[in-house]
């Protein structure tokens, strides 16, 4: 339980993460990169792995042969959530009724996964989620819409327009991201020296 | 009454302007000399002739320059205009409710004739003269809210209601102060309301979705809001602030009266028949400081309101920075004179003010 980290109360539209429970179902599909694959770890039981699916993406880490020594009856590892994405929508395809989904490890892992599994149809009551590690978001600048990853700091500037921008806690599931606005508009050039999100 | 429309911008050289009339029929949204959060809603019925109420869908001396700067910034980002798929039928049934209003509130701008779903839509002011099916989206140039937006002042969210909540599905957003539909699309009532800062801790957010929820055909609701813009800028959106921003940065003693203007939104909500959606009209009024000071009353009330507003209000509105500089200028012309009552100008009766 290391790698768990405890967000500060934030504003409506910001999600609240979960804890997995092992749950009943005829499948078991687990999502998870980086240290979400301890949460994998914690919940999996022999039954839940006769049944499960693993999609993962270790970013760096280790668990992914501890991951396969669960022995599940499908396991994927790949080396980005870009890579995977297909296979996710080919496997929520085949998608039955009961299946239990498990979410862990990053916001933008689990928000990018999210939209995929309910875009699929799977009702949220199937879902559970687990933050694990890098408190890191994934941010949409407002200004061009480009997507930066892995934003641990503010002010950051923008992969794409090369903006400088200030991290909100306002957050669209349907992007799967943060929102990021230019904070310098009022007064150019003056930017602040970054700090972290939650410092 | 015919109304001459102005000739005007909302960008570059600002030639935005308020006639006399206009200016005494501006929506003033302080009833008293102070502000908080309510939810401080009212049924849409009409209002006293020539004002802003009086209609369903308002139109004044701006609509067709609105509409002309409406265009300009669709053509820059077409995401302002955003309709998931399921709202396509709130979509006809927005175009019907203000078709139907507007031609029989404003008869000799606009003109509907049906004949079954054959219908005939003359909109005189902006030269339109279009027959289409109605419910056949082939038959339109573009998707039905799209289409009778691009002709109607103000902005429109058009809400879905299930799962006892409404969700911010559809919408035309150009005029919007500082928040961004596509970034908001797909949100509840409490998501996409989750930045304004007090007013979720006072409950006021549950009370007015209550009410909004239980609103039914025929008896639409209307409330106002505000904020505070300097120059007349209609497209203060997120996407284009890193453009706008500085133009706060631009008042000066000399130009405040001219620059700065209260921003007033008439929000109106209507239940929708076919799809018991509710749509929710967004319509922004723009008066410079100057031009509010003709009216004794508000130039008295302006100047406390702003005077007293918590700072987190004066934060989220965006005008901390300038509110010492608006007080420097408001303040003289309060003369400490009590105000009457209510909203309108009522200066027929008002003491003038001793100065301005």
């Amino acid at each position: 339980m290391m790698s768990k980290f405890a967000f500060p109360p934030s504003i409506k539209s910001r999600p609240v993460w979960g804890t997995f429970e092992a749950r009943q179902g005829p499948a078991h599909l687990f999502i998870a990169d980086a240290q979400g694959g301890e949460a994998i770890l914690d919940v999996a039981t022999p039954d839940l792995m006769a049944s499960g699916h693993i999609i993962y993406i270790p970013r760096g880490t280790d668990f992914a042969g501890k991951l396969r020594a669960l022995n599940p009856a499908q396991f994927y590892e790949g080396p980005s959530y870009a890579a995977a994405v297909s296979r996710i929508r080919r496997t929520l395809q085949d998608a039955k009724m009961g299946l239990q989904v498990y979410l862990a490890g990053t916001e933008g892992l689990m928000g990018q996964a999210m939209l995929e599994v309910t875009q699929a149809g799977i009702p949220h009551a199937a879902i559970q989620t687990e933050h694990r590690g890098s408190t890191a978001r994934r941010m949409q600048c407002v200004h061009c819409k480009g997507f930066t990853e892995d934003v641990e700091t503010y002010p950051f500037q923008c992969s794409h327009c090369g903006l400088n921008l200030f991290v909100r806690d306002h957050y669209s599931r349907r992007l799967a991201a943060y929102q990021a606005v230019c904070i310098d508009a009022e007064d150019p050039g003056n930017v602040p020296a970054p700090k972290g999100i939650y410092e | 009454m015919t109304i001459q429309f102005n000739d005007e911008t909302f960008r570059d050289d600002y030639s935005f302007h308020n006639s006399d009339w206009a200016i005494k029929r501006f929506p003033f949204p302080f009833h008293e000399d102070s502000y908080m959060y309510s939810v401080n809603m009212e049924q849409h019925r009409g209002g006293p002739a020539g004002s802003v109420y009086e209609k369903r869908f308002d139109v004044d001396e701006h609509y067709v320059s609105e509409m002309r700067d409406r265009a300009l910034v669709l053509a820059d980002d077409p995401l302002r205009c955003q309709s998931l798929p399921h709202m396509t039928l709130a979509g006809w049934d927005l175009l019907e409710l203000i078709m139907v209003s507007k031609s029989e509130d404003y008869p000799d701008l606009f003109e509907l004739h049906r004949d079954g779903n054959k219908w005939r839509w003359i909109n005189k002011p902006l030269g339109i003269d279009d027959s289409f099916t109605f419910l056949d989206e082939t038959t339109l140039p573009y998707g039905p809210m799209e289409y009778i937006t691009r002709q109607s002042q103000g902005d429109f969210a058009v809400l879905d209601q299930r799962e006892d909540n409404l969700w911010m599905d559809a919408g035309m957003i150009t005029t919007q102060a500082d928040w961004s539909l596509d970034f908001d699309i797909g949100m509840n009532f409490f998501e996409w309301h989750a930045p304004v800062p007090m007013a979720h801790e006072m409950g006021i957010f549950k009370r007015a979705l209550k009410f909004l929820l239980n609103i039914q055909q025929g008896a639409p609701a209307r409330r106002l809001n505000w904020t505070m813009t300097v120059n007349p800028l209609l497209d203060t959106s997120p996407e284009n602030y890193h453009k706008w921003g500085v133009q706060k940065t631009t008042l000066t003693p000399d130009n405040i009266g001219a620059k700065q203007h209260l921003r007033v939104e008439l929000q109106t909500f209507y239940r929708l028949p076919r799809s018991n959606g509710l749509a929710f009209p967004i319509r922004c009024y723009l008066c410079s400081f100057q031009d509010l000071m003709t009216m004794p009353k508000w130039g008295r009330r302006l100047h406390r309101v702003v005077r007293d507003l918590p700072d987190e209000l004066a934060t989220y509105k965006g005008f901390i920075d300038n509110r010492p500089m608006m007080l420097d200028y408001l303040g003289q012309f309060d003369d400490g004179l009590p105000t009457s009552p209510g909203v309108f100008p009522n200066f027929e009766t008002e003491p003038p003010l001793k100065i301005g």
